[in-house]
Formats: C-alpha cells, sequence, structure tokens
C-alpha cells in the first residue's frame, strides 16, 4: 500500500493507506482524530471540514494521498496550549451548537469564512458562505450569531 | 438566586468536549478484534424472497459470516415490535404484520434487511454483499398513503386484509352531525402532510459486543431511550435476560424522534457478535439512513370546520389516512391516534370533535414519531381551518382566534385532554405587536410596488408534552408506564452525581439538570455532573422524546434532592446538636435558627459519610437517594409564531422575511438552551413547509429522494434570524412549572408558513413542500390581486 506523510495538527504524521483512501478516513481510522466526523456521503453536509494548507476542504472528498507533504488542521488542532481558538469560543458564547455533530465542521469552515473577510461579514454574507454545511439543531441563528461576532471583532481590531 | 440556578443563561457544561473535537459518538468507539456489518437491502420495494445463496459471499475475502432470517430463527431471534395497541371502532386489535429484523419470507420496501455481511473491514463486507444472490419474484407495489387500500393496491401482510392496520375514531360523531347541521357555514379543506426524513447529522450506528466469561452482551448505541432499548431487546426480540445486557448510547449526534426505535441493525449487531465471537460494528451512511431510519408525518386529511355566523366555532370533523410504512415500527401506532386527534382541539373552545383515522401498510420505510410527532399533523389541520375560515367569512385571522380561544382552566377538551394553564390571548397580543401587525399592510404594499408579493401567516399552536401520567397512557394502550427515575448521589467531599434515566441528544441536560441541583443545594454547576446513557449505572429510565425530560425527569430530581435535603438536615441536626426542626438550609448552607451555628452543604456530606456524629442505627451513613417520579398531567406549551413572507412570482421563490414565536413553556431553566431549541424547531418546520418532502416513485416505489442531493434540507440561508418572546403560566402538574419546548418550533411553523403562502398568494391552498415551482406554478395561475383589486 502506498504511504502517505503529512503534518496534523502541528505533527508530523505517516501511515500506509489504500488508494482509495479518504482523507475523513485517514484521521479518523488511522490517528484516532475522530473530532472530524462524517454525515453524508455526498459532499453535502460539511460535519467532516478540516483545513488544508490553510483553506477548508471537505475531508471525504479528498483522497488521503492528495494530502501528501500538505498542513492538515483538524477541530483538534484549534486549541494552542489549553486556550481554545476565539471560533469555539464564539460557539459557546452564542450556543452554536445542541448535538455538537456538525459543529468541528462548522467551526472549521466558519474560521475560514472570517479569515476570506477580514473587513467584516454582514449576516447575509455569513449565511450564503454556509451553505456547504448543514446544522440540523440550531436553526443556524445562533451559528450566524457566533460567527458574526469573531469576523466584526476582528475586523475592528484591525481597522 | 444562584447564579448557575434556576432561570439564569447558563453556558453549556457539555459544549467544551464538543467545540474541541473530544464528543464521544457511538462510531468514535472501537473496540479490540472489532468487525465490521454491511447490510444488504431489498432493490425491490416488494418481493418474495425464493432464495438466498450465501456461499460466494461467505467465501469472500475477510469474510466471517453472511446471516439471513433463517439464521434469525435458528436463534429463536424474535421479530421487532410496536409498543402500543390500538383498537379499531369495531373493538378488534390492530393488525401487526411479523416484522423479522432481517426478512424471512418477502420484502416490503425498497432498503428492507435482507442479509448482513460481516467482515474484518467494511470494504471487505461490502464487497462481499455484492456476491449475495437472493432469488427475488418482484410484486407489484403500492406507496402512496391515498392508494393503499385500492382494489389494485396488492396485499402486503396476510394479517391485514385491504393493508389496513386499524380504523380508529375519536370524539362524538352524533354531536358533531348535528352542530355541522345547524352550522352557518362550513370551511373544508383537503390536506397532505408530507413525508419527511428526520436526518439528525449522526446517522445511527451499532456496536455488538458479547463476553462469552459471563455470557453476556453490550450494545452502543445511537439512541433516545437506551433502557427502552434494553427492555424490548430482552424481553420481546430475546437477545439475553436485561441483567446480561448492557446497552450504552454515549454522545448522540441529534434524534428527534428517529432514534427512540429499536431497529433491526442494533438488533443484528448485538446478536451477531455473539455468533461470530467479536464485537461487530455498524455505521449507517446517508444512504441507508433515508431508506430505512423510521420517517414521519405523510397523513391524508379531509377536514371540516363549522362555525356560526359570528365566527365562533361548533365542530370539527377530521377523517385522515396515515400512512404507517411496511411495518409497524416502534410508536407507530400511538402517533396518528392518540398523540394527533386529542390535540385537534388547538388553543379553542371547540364544543363537539370527530376524528377517524384509517392507518395502512405501504411498500415504504416504516414511519413513526418524527420531532412534534402527531402535534404537527393537528396544528395543521386546525390552524390551516382556522386561517382559511377567517378568509372565508372575511374575519380577521387574530380575530376569529381571539374570539374562539380557550379563556378559562382547566378546561376539558372532547378529545380527551384536560389543559390546565395558559393565557393564549397573551401570547397573541405579544406577537402582534412584535411583528408590527398594524403595519403590515404599507409592508405588502410596498412588496407589490416591486413585483412583489408579501404575505403573513398564523398559526397559535398547542402541544401535550411531558408524557405522560403512566395510568392514563395505559388505559390508552401503551406497553409502558412513562415515569422517570433519578439517582442523586452525594460524594463525601460534597460534589453530586446525577443519574438519569432520561437521555440528552444535543438538548443540553448536562446543565439544565445540573442547574437544578445547583439551585436546590446551593452549589456552583462545576460541582455536578449528569450521568445518563448507560443502563449498568442508570437503573432504568424511558428516554427523551416528547420533551418529557424537563417536565418528568427533571421532577423525578427533585424528588430525590428533596429526599436528600431531608436526610442532610438530620444530619445537621445531630452534627449541630440542635432539633431538627429549628434547622434550616438556605444559600448551601444549613443553620441552626436563632445561632450562629452554620454547616456547608458539602460538610453535611462528609458528615453524613463519616458517620462519627449520628446515631447510625436511626440513620444510615451516606447520602444517596433515589425517586420515581409519574406525573399528575400532561403539560400543555402552547404559543403564537407569526410568519411574514415575500414571494418574488417570476421565480417562484419565496423568502421568509420575519420571524416572530411568543411562547409559553411554562418556568423556563435556562432561556439561552430554550431559545435555541425553538430556532430549531421552527428550522425543521420551516423544511418541511418549504423544502422537504421525501419522494417514493408511485410505479416502482423506489425512493426517490435518497441523499442531500435529492432531499432538500434547510441550510443558513433558506432561514432569517427569528424574534422570541415568551409568556409564562407554569405547569400546574409537576413541581418545577415546566411545561417543555423542544417539539414547539416543529409544531407551529408549517402552519404559520403556508398560511403566509397562501396569504401572498390568494389562493385556498397549496402542497408542501411549497418548493420554487410549486409556489411559481401557483402564482401563475392566480388572480393576480393588484388587477383584480
Amino acid at each position: 500500500m502506498p504511504k502517505v506523510s503529512m503534518t496534523v495538527n502541528g505533527k508530523q504524521v505517516s501511515g500506509e493507506v489504500e488508494g482509495r483512501t479518504l482523507l475523513v478516513d485517514f484521521l479518523r481510522v488511522n490517528l484516532g482524530l475522530t473530532g472530524t466526523h462524517v454525515g453524508c456521503d455526498t459532499s453535502q453536509c460539511g460535519a467532516c471540514v478540516v483545513h488544508v494548507d490553510g483553506k477548508s476542504i471537505k475531508s471525504c472528498t479528498m483522497l488521503a494521498l492528495q494530502c501528501d507533504g500538505t498542513e492538515v488542521t483538524t477541530i483538534e488542532g484549534l486549541a494552542k496550549d489549553g486556550v481554545l481558538h476565539p471560533m469555539q469560543e464564539a460557539f459557546r458564547e452564542h450556543h452554536g451548537l445542541q448535538c455538537g455533530f456538525c459543529t468541528p465542521g462548522m467551526i472549521m469552515a466558519a474560521i475560514d469564512i472570517v479569515n476570506r473577510h477580514p473587513n467584516g461579514l454582514d449576516e447575509a454574507t455569513i449565511r450564503h458562505e454556509l451553505e456547504g454545511n448543514i446544522c440540523r439543531c440550531t436553526g443556524y441563528h445562533n451559528i450566524v450569531k457566533a460567527i458574526s461576532s469573531v469576523a466584526n471583532k476582528r475586523a475592528a481590531q484591525a481597522a | 438566586m444562584n447564579v448557575t440556578g434556576i432561570g439564569q443563561r447558563v453556558l453549556r457544561k457539555e459544549d467544551r468536549r464538543f467545540i474541541t473535537g473530544k464528543g464521544k459518538y457511538t462510531d468514535d468507539i472501537n473496540l479490540p478484534r472489532q468487525t465490521y456489518a454491511y447490510f444488504l437491502r431489498s432493490p425491490h420495494a416488494h418481493a418474495r424472497i425464493r432464495a438466498i445463496d450465501k456461499a460466494a459471499a461467505e467465501a469472500a475475502p475477510g469474510v466471517l459470516a453472511v446471516l439471513t432470517g433463517a439464521d434469525l430463527a435458528e436463534d429463536k431471534i424474535g421479530g421487532l415490535i410496536c409498543g402500543w395497541m390500538i383498537h379499531s371502532k369495531d373493538g378488534s386489535p390492530m393488525k401487526a404484520g411479523p416484522h423479522p429484523a432481517l426478512a424471512q419470507d418477502k420484502v416490503r420496501y425498497v432498503g428492507d434487511h435482507v442479509a448482513v455481511v460481516i467482515a474484518e473491514t467494511l470494504n471487505q463486507a461490502k464487497a462481499a454483499a455484492e456476491l449475495v444472490e437472493v432469488d427475488y419474484e418482484a410484486l407489484p407495489a403500492v406507496v402512496e398513503t391515498a392508494k393503499a387500500r385500492s382494489a389494485s393496491a396488492p396485499q402486503i401482510h396476510d394479517i391485514a386484509p385491504d393493508n389496513t392496520v386499524f380504523e380508529w375514531s375519536l370524539g362524538d360523531a352524533q354531536a358533531v352531525e348535528q352542530a355541522f347541521a345547524r352550522a352557518h357555514h362550513v370551511t373544508r379543506l383537503d390536506l397532505v402532510n408530507n413525508r419527511l426524513v428526520p436526518n439528525p447529522i449522526e446517522t445511527r450506528a451499532a456496536i455488538g459486543d458479547y463476553d462469552s466469561g459471563s455470557d453476556s452482551f453490550t450494545l452502543y448505541t445511537t439512541s433516545q431511550n437506551p433502557h427502552v432499548a434494553r427492555l424490548v431487546l430482552s424481553a420481546f426480540i430475546g437477545i439475553a435476560p436485561e441483567h446480561r445486557l448492557r446497552v450504552i448510547a454515549p454522545d448522540v449526534g441529534g434524534g428527534f424522534g428517529s432514534k427512540i426505535f429499536i431497529y433491526s441493525e442494533e438488533t443484528v449487531c448485538v446478536w451477531a457478535a455473539k455468533r461470530v465471537g467479536r464485537p461487530v460494528k455498524w455505521v449507517s451512511d446517508r444512504s441507508e439512513a433515508f431508506l430505512a431510519d423510521a420517517h414521519g408525518r405523510d397523513h391524508v386529511t379531509h377536514a371540516e370546520l363549522a362555525l356560526d355566523q359570528n365566527g365562533r366555532f361548533l365542530a370539527l370533523r377530521v377523517k385522515t389516512t396515515a400512512n404507517l410504512g411496511a411495518y409497524l415500527s416502534t410508536f407507530s401506532s400511538c402517533v396518528p391516534t392518540y398523540l394527533y386527534a386529542t390535540l385537534l382541539s388547538g388553543q379553542y373552545d371547540l364544543p363537539a370533535i370527530y376524528a377517524e383515522v384509517d392507518a395502512v401498510y405501504t411498500n415504504t420505510a416504516p414511519v413513526d414519531a418524527y420531532r412534534g410527532a402527531g402535534r404537527p399533523e393537528a396544528t395543521y389541520v386546525i390552524e390551516r381551518l382556522v386561517e382559511t375560515a377567517a378568509r372565508d367569512l372575511n374575519i380577521d385571522p387574530a380575530e376569529i382566534r381571539r374570539r374562539n380561544f380557550i379563556k378559562s382552566f382547566p378546561h376539558q377538551t372532547p378529545v380527551i385532554l384536560t389543559y390546565d394553564a395558559g393565557d393564549y390571548e397573551a401570547s397573541l397580543n405579544r406577537a402582534l405587536e412584535l411583528i408590527d401587525y398594524r403595519n403590515f399592510p404599507q409592508r405588502r404594499a410596498m412588496s407589490e410596488s416591486r413585483g412583489r408579493l408579501r404575505g403573513i401567516g398564523f398559526s397559535t399552536y398547542i402541544e401535550a408534552c411531558g408524557l405522560a401520567p403512566s395510568a392514563a397512557v395505559g388505559s390508552l394502550g401503551a406497553g409502558v408506564g412513562l415515569w422517570e427515575s433519578a439517582e442523586v448521589r452525594v460524594n463525601p467531599t460534597g460534589n453530586v452525581e446525577v443519574l438519569t434515566g432520561s437521555h440528552a441528544h444535543g438538548q443540553g441536560h448536562e446543565t439544565t439538570f445540573a442547574q437544578l441541583v445547583s439551585e436546590r443545594l446551593g452549589i456552583s454547576i462545576d460541582q455536578v455532573s449528569i450521568v445518563h446513557g448507560d443502563t449498568d449505572k442508570v437503573q432504568f429510565g424511558m428516554g427523551t422524546y416528547g420533551s418529557r425530560s424537563g417536565a418528568v425527569g427533571m421532577s423525578a430530581i427533585a424528588k430525590a434532592l428533596d429526599k436528600i435535603e431531608a436526610k442532610a438536615r438530620k444530619v445537621a441536626a445531630h452534627v449541630m446538636e440542635a432539633s431538627e426542626a429549628d434547622i434550616a438550609f438556605e444559600n448551601g448552607a444549613f443553620t441552626v435558627k436563632g445561632t450562629d451555628r452554620k454547616m456547608a452543604f458539602g460538610e453535611v456530606a462528609l458528615a453524613a459519610y463519616v458517620a462519627h456524629k449520628f446515631p447510625t442505627s436511626e440513620i444510615e451513613p451516606g447520602l444517596k437517594e433515589s425517586a420515581f417520579y409519574d406525573p399528575s398531567n400532561f403539560t400543555f406549551p402552547a404559543g403564537c409564531h407569526i410568519c411574514e413572507v415575500e414571494i418574488e412570482p417570476a421565480t417562484g421563490e419565496t423568502t421568509i422575511l420575519n420571524w416572530v414565536a411568543v411562547d409559553d413553556f411554562g418556568t423556563i431553566i435556562n432561556p439561552m438552551i430554550v431559545e435555541g431549541q425553538v430556532h430549531g424547531g421552527i428550522a425543521q418546520g420551516v423544511g418541511q413547509a418549504l423544502t422537504e418532502g421525501c419522494r417514493y416513485d408511485a410505479e416502482t416505489g423506489q425512493l426517490i429522494t435518497g441523499s442531500y442531493m435529492d432531499y432538500c434540507m434547510p441550510r443558513a440561508e433558506d432561514l432569517p434570524s427569528f424574534t422570541l418572546d415568551y409568556t409564562v403560566t407554569p405547569a400546574p402538574s409537576n413541581p418545577l412549572g415546566v411545561k417543555g419546548c423542544g417539539e414547539a418550533g416543529a409544531i407551529a411553523a408549517p402552519a404559520a408558513v403556508i398560511n403566509a403562502v397562501t396569504d401572498a398568494l390568494g389562493v385556498r391552498d397549496i402542497p408542501m413542500p411549497a418548493t420554487p415551482e410549486v409556489v411559481w406554478r401557483a402564482a401563475q395561475s392566480r388572480a393576480p390581486r393588484l388587477a383584480a383589486e
């Protein structure tokens, strides 16, 4: 079986995978990083979103072998030295999660959305940008609030 | 008030693990020597199985076993059951066809379970499943609710002629007949309550494990009620006696009802674990979830409301056909009967009601409770009728409701329930204010000036929650009591573990339940942990559905806390050498009245365990109490939701502009969590109204909406932000005054949306889901409002 190496959450990892092994399965099965979830089989729900070289991708839509040599960040790699990422804090503060299953993918997608909009975000844009992530619990109301708070705090600091 | 006590917006304790990826869902669990199950499912909606040749599959790489219904029969494993007996009008019991976990003679829907392949890896199991040769004799199928009993429909179960499960009725047919005879006006509607797929984002999963040393089984499963799963698997299906079967439901990623039930897959996994002598894991993929999770709704209804010349309701007559799918799922029979017709009175003083419900089999996935279960269907009927009657009689929709609201309590409806408290006018008034109803005509004119159509829709709903007095549900056919259990264990160092028979799948029980303990014992929620979801830890429980965790589950905890406090008082009295009558307990401390003697709760807990200062012949050491709580009535959350939409007639696109919800949930433990529940409920109701619909091909019985590519889940852009407020009439039937909030949005929303869409279009009715195509067609055929006016 071919070998794949990448940096996951700052650590160099490698493993043998089949050609058809998806990144999400490499993360969950080979590395035991079960924070990244699988919610559908058609790349629609976004529960599996992680960052590859800083960009959010659906890890069920990328082969592990395609990620050879990349830097991958999963939900487990967000908090640094026990300090939560501001987006994690915001989801808790604004009650942007209920069952928590879509949450890792939602948070990873949200961070990328904010990164791509350094000048702040309005509600309509956030809702549009979230089209790749399905949440069945929150009605999105509080997810939008959480993302908005991070985006606009960051924009205010930059201004 | 304690900062973490009742009524506070306390951030959730459980969030830390979810936002850091440390949640532990069933699929995150892996056992040593684990194997993988893959289910071979029926490609036919209806077929006889002539033979199954599994030899090639058994010889495939990595395969440990290929099991079929014959193997189940050999091990004397029983079929799945329906736990609520419904009798037809003629007194005959419902016709429950056999439901083996793996088909034994016939398959009855696309996705039905034919065989299971167990292999070293999932890919090996899938590959081997391709090699199983099933000789099917395809039979004609029927999938449409309205056609299930037509002469041409095939017979699905031998026991049920005409595919009729039961023909049930409730209410006084004669009184209704008489009221209709003297009516000034009758509003009639034919309504379809569309079939839905629950779609929690975590699909179902199960791991079965068998320990030959102790001859005992463990099942890890995505369940809303692990104890009932154990009971059914043990007492009816016959896996193992209860004391040798442990069911663990760890973090559960949403359920919405679909994870209440006992399904084929977990039954097979736990049974097969002994057969192969290794743990067996199955994780549903989304396509399987569409095929084989219990679906929701699917009613076809003809409804009539009789009114007098003043717009007063005289009587309601409803005739519903409910599709229960190919087999009776665990609670399916009570959904279109006692959870539906008993709520048809809505918030209204309706003197007479008569409802007939015919339940039918079709070649579709089983239908069972889905968020709200029966109440959304009832609310849709009454709220669509009331709104249409208002239009028929040219009475303002708020006014017609006001005229007919129940105004004094308790109120006995003609359909069993006794509403104990409520103030429906208060929530209507507040909602009208919040949506600025007075200025709606200007907003409508503004939309029309831009070529758009604006509409407003009301839904003043009621639900019966907190299921419910055991004697009452027993008299109506329930196979179980619906109390809840709790055990409060105070540790020697003063922290508290609460064991509850309730279960959470996103509702934040670890926080709200801890808030109750915090309030009562005067300690921080950080000193409290809530334990649930493991039958080896919690003795018994009834799980979570129908907003019963607050009203019933927390009341059980409150009752156990009463006992804790009573015993702690005795201990404190001895230690402080005072009479028990002189002991006061406030803000987490026991004091002797009129003195400065004082002990913190934790000190009393320690004293209870060291047991040096009280007579252990009179008071047992330790501080641990349990309680079983059976409620005295259902609770009746109610409220008013108003939805304002704008339609682009050129595309049929409906945009929800404003949403106001004013709900009465009684006492609120955590406003933040309650708001979240309402938001989510509304989203699911909007999904039903505008986008979601489960479709089968009428000829072949194939599921057309089998993935997120075809079944339109509401996304962030489909929904507005919501405006919420509350009125509070505490529930008299439980010590906390709580009513429940989990289903409210899903119950209220469909009627509010469709009332708004029909208002905008100026049409009498429109089917759900009112997709852009459906709305566009209606917009094209309607008489343009501006031209007509």
